[in-house]
């Protein structure tokens, strides 16, 4: 089996534009959640957000692929466009071995909307061409085939929040098993429609208590969590052979070793209770990795500030990691950058990439006073320094989809 | 009142220029919707549903199908336009 390792990364959050912007902000502790402005928060319970405010499509495009693209889209090409110059690829990879696996949870709703809006108050002959193009989940991974002319493998995961540890996953096997030399994977999000912030909010997964101070909505472990914070952006991946890559003197930024997952079998939303589900999936990705779990020192936790998930999460790594559960250190960017959904995989993966290779620890904020029910080591509040040789990141969805990636520090 | 073909050309300058992404300096009666203004078939569809609401007249695929230049889209909108008027 071949190696597989990340040479390019690309990012799209509520703290910036860019991998620089993500990092530094993460590090440092800072949150992006903020008012909700997207939509009128009028009829809607949680009026907190997480949004892309610094994003300029048309400055990043170009004004006519903005206007055909879907805000998810957008961000996707625009991270997959900073990860491919990261990795300096452009003339270093045979394109027809190159491929692409992109994630969303929820596809092109606000496009499909704007158009049913358009058909209801103008009429049938005025809804636009590209409503389909827009709406389709797989939108992300034609269009990022298409800017880089990539005629590799070409796929679109759809699993809910794991949906972009899948797409890492898929990716990886698809090199690992030599189908090709290189892949983009990754994810993107923006679901910022009423309806939504609604229909989640019916479901009572919204965090509501804390619309006066958004920054402190999204409180992984903490006792005083009541719900997510609903995000957007993109993360992308250049996933690459690792002998490739060394061969053109690529930068590596990490390894990924393992992959993998499971379904619950539970419920179509509530987590199952004792984490044994999400259990199997890391489990799997450390056997995949061929790695003990005491090799691990860091998981970036799914840690979504929900109730019920963050303790499930808690016993799920216990029930994987066992005694050494007490020794890891784990944290949930969530906290910061709230819930990116289909894109949350992606952008978490490069946070657990950069901790490796940085040897710094994003910090979970807002863990003040924390639930006697979740009793591991969260990196509250602040980043720490450590030195981590390996580090797994968990993608757990609606539908009971759990997708779990591991990555290793790289050494030349 | 009709409009002369140069001025139906100029009020249609803004529109593709939004429409397209292009400046609209290159939106000139001569222009190729597909050479010169870079508009593939979907993109001609929008164009189609910019003039039909800029000028308040229905447009048929039919008719838009021959259609090659911004010349020939603003015969078109005239023959309409007569044909309203």
């Amino acid at each position: 089996m071949q190696r597989v390792v990340v040479t390019g990364l690309g990012a799209v959050t509520p703290v910036g534009v860019g991998v620089k912007a993500y990092w530094d902000a993460i590090t440092a502790g800072q949150s992006g959640v903020g008012p909700l402005t997207l939509v009128d928060p009028e009829p809607v319970p949680s009026k907190v957000a997480a949004e892309c405010l610094e994003f300029d499509p048309a400055a990043s495009l170009g004004p006519k692929e903005a206007k055909r693209l879907d805000r998810s889209t957008q961000f996707a090409l625009t991270a997959a466009r900073e990860a491919w110059d990261d990795s300096a690829i452009e003339d270093g990879v045979d394109k027809d071995e190159t491929g692409v696996v992109f994630a969303t949870g929820i596809g092109g709703i606000s496009s499909l909307l704007a158009s049913d809006a358009v058909m209801r108050t103008k009429g049938p002959n005025r809804v636009s061409p590209f409503t389909v193009p827009q709406l389709m989940p797989n939108a992300a991974a034609g269009q990022i085939a298409m800017k880089f002319g990539l005629r590799g493998p070409n796929f679109c995961t759809t699993t809910a929040c794991a949906a972009s540890n899948h797409a890492i996953g898929l990716a990886f096997q698809a090199i690992r098993h030599g189908e090709a030399t290189a892949m983009i994977a990754g994810g993107s999000e923006s679901a910022f429609v009423q309806v939504a912030l609604i229909a989640f909010a019916q479901m009572t997964a919204l965090a509501t208590k804390f619309n006066e101070t958004p920054w402190e909505a999204s409180r992984p472990f903490d006792s005083l969590r009541n719900g997510f914070v609903m995000g957007e952006g993109a993360g992308a991946l250049i996933l690459e052979e690792r002998e490739h890559a060394l061969a053109r003197g690529a930068p590596v930024h990490a390894e990924l070793v393992g992959f993998g997952q499971s379904a619950d079998a539970f419920h179509v939303t509530a987590p199952s209770e004792d984490g044994s589900g999400a259990a199997l999936a890391m489990r799997r990705a450390l056997r995949s990795a061929d790695l003990a779990p005491e090799a691990v020192g860091y998981v970036n936790a799914h840690g979504t500030s929900t109730p019920a998930g963050d303790v499930s999460e808690t016993k799920a790594i216990r029930l994987a990691f066992g005694d050494h559960a007490d020794n890891l250190a784990v944290s949930s960017t969530k906290s910061m950058i709230g819930h990116l959904f289909g894109a949350a995989g992606a952008v978490e993966g490069i946070a657990t990439i950069l901790a490796l290779r940085d040897g710094i620890l994003p910090p979970t904020i807002n863990q003040t006073d924390p639930d006697p029910a979740c009793d591991l080591d969260y990196v509250p509040n602040q980043a720490r320094k450590a030195e981590v040789d390996a580090a797994m990141s968990n993608g757990f969805g609606f539908g009971g989809h759990n997708a779990v990636v591991v990555f290793r520090r790289h050494q030349a | 009142m009709a409009q002369s073909r140069e001025e139906v050309v100029e009020t249609m300058k803004d529109v593709l220029a939004s429409e397209l992404g292009v400046e609209a300096d290159k939106v000139t009666a001569d222009a190729r919707f597909k050479e010169d203004l870079d508009a593939d078939s979907l993109d001609l569809v929008e164009v189609v549903l910019a003039l039909e609401e800029k000028f308040g007249i229905e447009i048929s695929d039919d008719q838009i199908a021959g259609v090659k230049t911004v010349g020939e889209a603003a015969d078109l909108v005239i023959s309409k336009q007569t044909a309203v008027g």
